[in-house]
């Protein structure tokens, strides 16, 4: 947090005291909030030393859920760059009747807990459920495996995408396209060259948010995945079976560091990225 | 490069935008589309453009029928009311883009861009993002856009409307003399009937989605077809049921030929005019007349003066029109000084006054 330089036009001391006020009551509870907690645990994930760390962090089965949930974290977000994308466009321009009731839709999983999520995939794709038995004897078994994990995560994270582009595309209005229509551009080059570039920063902000999202779900996961060691056990989950199963608090205290640090590591990424495209919002 | 359209039909649910409509545009002019916000000249160009589709009618530009050519294969470049400048390209990249996209060679393009950006002093600008521009140089980056690719015609919607008066003028010259220089056919859509009648060679006059009139700005002035014309360019007057210009109302001080009886009813100095209410005799109409304030048909005038008045310039057919819509210009077209005056007023031929005509 960088110091904010106190404006020349606002000399008056009560003024000055009301900021240190507002300025140290937001300091405190992000410290209480954020810096304590997370301080802590990366204490406790060194306190047994480094070599604990090392231990817990590379136990097979904590490298097969990060695996896992790298799999499930990039297949999905792959996904739904493309599918939150294309909806964003139908959402903001297609005109189509309807697609307020999709945006709605769309934001459902920000309104509904994950635990929903799950247990309404379980009672679709599930074995018994409508689709599940007829995907289970072609050989496609979506629940307790990758793919129910991957449509979970999906399902959790596409808003994340379209809410953020929705708005940046219809702010942006067609007119640009338009231009680039009439200077001889096909609907391609027009995608290409000027819609994507201009809803690019929106785009990424709402993949990364959409990558962190994947990376750390855990209810919606928890329910389709089944939650089986060394299969379908994602690093949250892992975390879990360590800290209330297996009661090995210090390696769950591992596992969810190498999360936080993911995590910051995405922020800087996209700050950086963001950064580098200079001033295109 | 001529530009017929032919029964031309557009609806937008149940609005009809434009109603069987015939234009003919010349090659090598500068045509203004003139009518109020909603009457349909803005699709007339979108649809020129090919942004649009109509639903009957045919567009020819260049003796050839484009009705069904889509927009990016019709070689018309489109300035938007806004400019649309692509935000996350330079200006020189925003000129280059359509030589771009064609694969033209780099050299050419390169060379091409800069005599553009000559064309419309951006020369410096190159580098810079659009945001970075003023309205007006925004305005000339779009239009060098456009130009870049040298299209059969170029139409401008409203390209003036969003910038402020001071730049909206010098612009409109700018434009003219550009088309002299460059004299590709172009139509530009206007709801600023100074600025057509200052800029255009031919007016085409258009309401509720229909055509009033084609014509030259002084033939259109002189011979408006009917009343929507006549209010539209100007405010105007009732006098024996013609619609007449204000300034086109000679004040004679005794009955003469097809002169009407009036009584003055004020008379006020509105910054270099004097503006004159009078009442007819008889049926009570009440006629504004606008002179120059050195007008000696209007000296010494009083309040109960018995004039006659005269109709000297174009009028049309007329309902008798209440007072409050005497001034219809579309920009406010009253304006200037309102401030009561006394009946001083000095000699000078009355021909020099060309009022109710709005910046």
């Amino acid at each position: 947090m960088a110091e904010a330089a106190t404006s020349p036009a606002a000399p008056v001391g009560e003024r000055r005291t009301g900021r240190h006020v507002v300025r140290t009551l937001v300091v405190a509870y992000v410290a209480v909030l954020v810096v304590l907690p997370v301080g802590v645990l990366v204490w406790r994930a060194f306190a047994p030393g480094l070599g604990a760390f090392v231990d817990a962090v590379t136990d097979p089965l904590s490298v097969h859920a990060f695996w896992v949930t790298a799999e499930v974290a990039l297949i999905s977000v792959a996904l739904t760059t493309v599918f939150g994308t294309v909806a964003a466009f139908l959402i903001a321009r297609s005109g189509l009747p309807g697609m307020r009731l999709l945006d709605a839709l769309l934001g459902l999983p920000v309104s509904v807990s994950p635990i929903v999520v799950g247990l309404a995939l379980i009672l679709v794709y599930g074995s018994t459920g409508w689709f599940g038995g007829a995907l289970e004897s072609a050989g496609i078994q979506v629940i307790m495996s990758v793919p129910g994990m991957v449509l979970a995560t999906m399902f959790v994270s596409m808003p994340l995408v379209t809410r953020a582009v929705v708005p940046v595309l219809v702010a942006r209005g067609t007119d640009q396209e338009q231009a680039a229509e009439s200077l001889g551009a096909s609907a391609a080059v027009r995608f290409w060259r000027i819609t994507l570039p201009g809803i690019r920063t929106a785009l990424v902000t709402g993949v990364v948010l959409a990558l962190a999202r994947s990376i750390g779900e855990y209810g919606a996961v928890l329910v389709v995945s089944g939650n089986v060691q060394g299969q379908t056990e994602t690093a949250t989950l892992r975390v879990d079976t360590l800290y209330q199963t297996l009661l090995q608090p210090d390696a769950a205290y591992a596992v969810t560091f190498v999360l936080v640090a993911v995590a910051i590591l995405t922020i800087v990424a996209t700050s950086l990225l963001r950064r580098s495209q200079g001033g295109t919002r | 490069m001529s530009i017929q359209v032919r029964g031309l039909t557009k609806r937008f649910g149940s609005f009809v935008a434009l109603d069987d409509v015939d234009v003919t545009v010349r090659s090598g002019t500068l045509t203004a589309l003139l009518g109020p916000s909603g009457g349909g000249k803005t699709t007339l160009l979108r649809v020129i453009a090919g942004l649009e589709q109509p639903d009957a009618g045919t567009v020819v530009i260049d003796d050839r029928d484009a009705t069904r050519v889509p927009a990016r294969r019709r070689d018309v470049g489109f300035v938007f009311q806004h400019y649309a400048p692509f935000g996350h390209l330079s200006v020189a990249r925003n000129v280059a883009f359509g030589l771009e996209i064609r694969r033209r060679p780099k050299a050419e393009t390169a060379a091409r861009v800069d005599e553009l950006l000559h064309l419309v002093h951006l020369e410096a600008f190159a580098d810079r993002l659009p945001s970075e521009l003023s309205g007006g140089q925004r305005q000339r980056m779009a239009l060098a856009r456009a130009l870049a690719v040298e299209p059969k015609v170029l139409l401008l919607d409203e390209p003036f409307g969003a910038l402020d008066a001071t730049v909206r003028k010098e612009l409109r010259q700018w434009l003219r003399r550009l088309h002299d220089e460059v004299h590709v056919t172009t139509v530009f859509v206007t709801h600023d009937q100074a600025e057509a009648l200052e800029v255009a060679d031919e007016i085409v006059v258009v309401n509720g989605g229909r055509v009033e009139q084609v014509g030259a700005p002084d033939g259109i002035y002189d011979r408006p077809a009917n009343e929507f014309v006549m209010r539209f360019l100007g405010p105007t007057t009732s006098l024996g049921g013609r619609m007449v210009r204000p300034h086109d109302v000679e004040v004679l001080r005794s009955a003469e030929p097809g002169a009407v009886a009036a009584e003055v009813g004020s008379l006020r100095r509105v910054g270099f005019e004097a503006r004159l209410d009078a009442r007819v005799v008889g049926s009570g109409d009440v006629v504004e007349v606008l002179g120059s304030r050195s007008d000696p048909a209007l000296r010494d005038l009083r309040p109960g003066d018995q004039v006659w008045l005269r109709a000297v310039g174009p009028t049309v057919d007329a309902l008798p029109i209440t007072e409050e819509e005497t001034v219809v210009g579309v920009s406010g077209a009253e304006g200037g000084l309102d401030e009561p005056a006394t009946l001083d007023v000095a000699a000078s031929p009355r021909a020099s006054v060309r009022g109710g005509v709005p910046a």
